[in-house]
């Protein structure tokens, strides 16, 4: 069983819902981003997702579009990530970590050495924006076999036949993006989501989170209602170019001990 | 050069080009292209459907564009035959205007009331505003800033014809940069929104359907050819960003053997300065924009700035059709620098009183380079695929007069 399998099944045994917070591995410093991580951990994360920065990251909103333009202006790369990665896991063994990125850096790399280094690194899972699953059936496959879950996107316009495919090919959990639009958008649609999920869940057999504006402890927690996962990225990014250097992370740190509080109130398993 | 020994059918049903094309975008969107792909598949099969968009390209146009000799430039240079297929006296003025009223009438047919583009030099987004106050459709056009200041003319055409031109600022604010942010918006605003890509990238079915309504470029020269000089042409020569107006003329001579075609990229300061936007000379294949193409990217994968003095070209990606026809060497793809595409723009103005568009000077540019080399019975068939007027400022402030 992956790490990430085996989160979700202690959190389902305890009734609890899994935290997956997004950072993008190095903003605003390469040097803050495993410091970051633990910090994560600390307050509450089960998972972390840990974005690889892109020149030109389509499905991003402007947050996530600053982190990633900040990361590259300090040298970040994949392979640097990939470093960060295994720093990371030489200090915590338990704690998944999942690449979310886009398919450039990976096919530049090459998409076997990639997941040979990737594995090795210690990473558990990844997500790549822009390879839907028609088009990296062999990747997921390599990764699969190297011990990484390939993890999709679902969204409000999916249809069942897309369920089918992801189901096929992922494994780990589905990330289900909430609402039509790009990362830090406003509109969140709580009976979209209330609505879908239960089909989601019962056609592809893995657990489900759900990501894309997400704001604060009380959407958290309505979404927690019906979500195995609730992740939160553009927020977190928002509190770390909002807060002075060297209280970024103790702000950070509050900010996800909210919204732990908040899901650890729910009762019961997902509606 | 490669004979093909069966017909050239490309892309297969899932839109891949060889290696090239494909579908590589965020799941949001996956539905919306199938939707796109189903409605476009039963419009290019519906007779009224064609029959409309022949009559509009005919009546609102001007087509078929005329082939004109460029008699006394081809004496000057003392070679081969020049002949230049005049998209620049299209309705407004480039071979933009051919896909965005086929993509306009699939908009309308889809029951779409808004459309948006993305635009570099400005002329995709002036022909999209252009048909969108045809068709009664509300127009967004994404334009780079860097792109706004070089290209102000084009900017207010498009906001006399009641488009909505929104600066981006991201990136390299060029277009690339504008592709994303029109990406966005469509991902946002999928419910009632039309994308009309100007070019042919993007994920399927974007590239071939472009290059079908572009078609009738190279369809009419396989007539108008053999009426003017009794046969095909030697060489075809197309500029190439991304590639829509090459690709327009290409796609129907692929299977006719012994025609020479030749994209032009940009070459800007020189392909050793590194400041350039010749992709398929210099790139490698990636990701980006939702398909799999030759890029222009570092070692890591990021995407590298581009340059060039003609803003149409300056893209660091290009069509997946044309890095096909590469890889297969049914086309040649050379590069022009921004100094060897001026002089092309200057002489052309001056011997032939054609004010020429300065990424279709790039084509004109090879085609000087070559006919001088060839003997005088050669013919070749340059896409003059846009007039210049919405260079005059790039090019009085390079020979340094100011309005």
């Amino acid at each position: 069983m992956s790490r990430i399998q085996s989160v979700f099944q202690r959190l389902q045994a305890s009734g609890r819902r899994a935290l997956i917070p997004f950072i993008t591995a190095g903003d605003p410093d390469p040097e803050l981003t495993v410091p970051l991580m633990h910090a994560l951990v600390e307050s509450g994360a089960n998972i972390i997702e840990l974005g690889v920065p892109f020149s030109d990251p389509m499905a991003d909103g402007p947050t996530i579009q600053r982190a990633s333009g900040r990361a590259l202006a300090k040298g970040m790369s994949l392979r640097k990530v990939l470093d960060l990665v295994r720093t990371f896991r030489a200090e915590d063994g338990d704690t998944p970590v999942v690449l979310m990125g886009y398919a450039n850096p990976i096919e530049a790399m090459g998409p076997d050495r990639f997941v040979a280094a990737a594995s090795d690194a210690g990473v558990d899972g990844v997500l790549v924006v822009d390879y839907p699953p028609a088009e990296c059936e062999a990747f997921a496959a390599v990764a699969k076999a190297a011990g990484i879950d390939p993890i999709f996107l679902l969204a409000p316009t999916s249809t069942e036949q897309r369920f089918d495919d992801v189901a096929k090919i992922g494994s780990g959990y589905i990330y289900y993006v909430s609402l039509k639009g790009v990362t830090g958008s406003g509109a969140l649609d709580f009976n979209d989501v209330a609505a879908r999920l239960p089909q989601i869940r019962a056609r592809v057999g893995m657990p489900v989170g759900v990501g894309f504006g997400i704001r604060d402890a009380e959407s958290a927690r309505r979404i927690g209602e019906v979500a195995d996962a609730v992740v939160i990225g553009s927020r977190i990014i928002e509190e770390l170019e909002n807060s002075p250097r060297e209280q970024a992370v103790a702000n950070v740190k509050a900010f996800l001990r909210n919204i732990r509080t908040a899901l650890d109130q729910i009762e019961g398993a997902p509606r | 050069m490669q004979m093909a020994d069966k017909p050239y059918k490309f892309p297969d049903s899932s839109g891949h080009f060889g290696p090239y094309g494909g579908v590589f975008v965020a799941e949001t969107l996956i539905p919306a292209l199938d939707e796109l792909n189903a409605a476009y598949d039963a419009c290019r099969n519906n007779p009224a459907f064609m029959a409309e968009f022949e009559y509009e390209l005919k009546h609102y146009v001007g087509r078929p564009s005329p082939i004109y000799h460029a008699r006394r430039w081809s004496d000057l240079l003392g070679g081969a035959q020049i002949y230049l297929k005049r998209e620049d006296l299209n309705h407004t003025g480039a071979h933009k205007v051919n896909n965005c009223i086929g993509q306009a009438l699939v908009a309308r047919y889809m029951g779409k009331p808004r459309i948006i583009a993305e635009t570099g030099a400005g002329q995709h987004g002036v022909a999209s505003a252009t048909v969108a106050a045809r068709y009664g459709m509300e127009c967004v056009v994404y334009m780079g800033s860097e792109d706004i200041r070089r290209q102000a003319a084009n900017v207010y055409r498009m906001k006399l014809l009641g488009a909505t031109v929104v600066p981006v600022e991201s990136g390299s604010k060029t277009l690339k940069d504008a592709l994303n942010e029109a990406m966005r918006d469509w991902v946002t605003n999928i419910h009632n929104t039309f994308y009309i890509i100007g070019t042919v990238a993007g994920p399927h079915p974007y590239p071939m359907m472009v290059r079908d309504f572009q078609a009738v470029i190279g369809n009419e020269c396989l007539v108008q050819m053999p009426e003017m000089t009794g046969r095909q042409p030697d060489y075809v020569i197309a500029c190439v960003g991304g590639g829509s107006n090459a690709m327009g003329i290409f796609h129907p001579y692929i299977d006719v053997p012994g025609v020479r075609l030749v994209g032009v990229e940009a070459a800007g300061e020189g392909m050793d300065t590194g400041r350039h936007a010749a992709s398929l000379t210099a790139g490698t294949p990636g990701v980006l924009h939702g398909n799999r193409t030759y890029l222009l990217q570092d070692e890591d994968g990021q995407i590298i700035e581009t340059h060039s003095i003609s803003a149409g070209l300056d893209y660091p990606g290009v069509g997946p059709e044309h890095a096909w026809l590469k890889d297969s060497a049914r086309a040649e793809y050379v590069g022009v620098t921004d100094q060897e595409a001026l002089k092309a723009f200057h002489d052309l103005c001056h011997l032939e009183g054609i004010i020429p568009a300065l990424e279709s000077s790039h084509a004109l540019a090879y085609a000087a380079k070559l006919a001088p080399n060839l003997p005088k019975d050669k013919i070749l068939l340059v896409n003059l695929s846009g007039r210049g007027d919405k260079d005059m400022h790039t090019v009085a402030e390079k020979s340094g007069i100011q309005f």
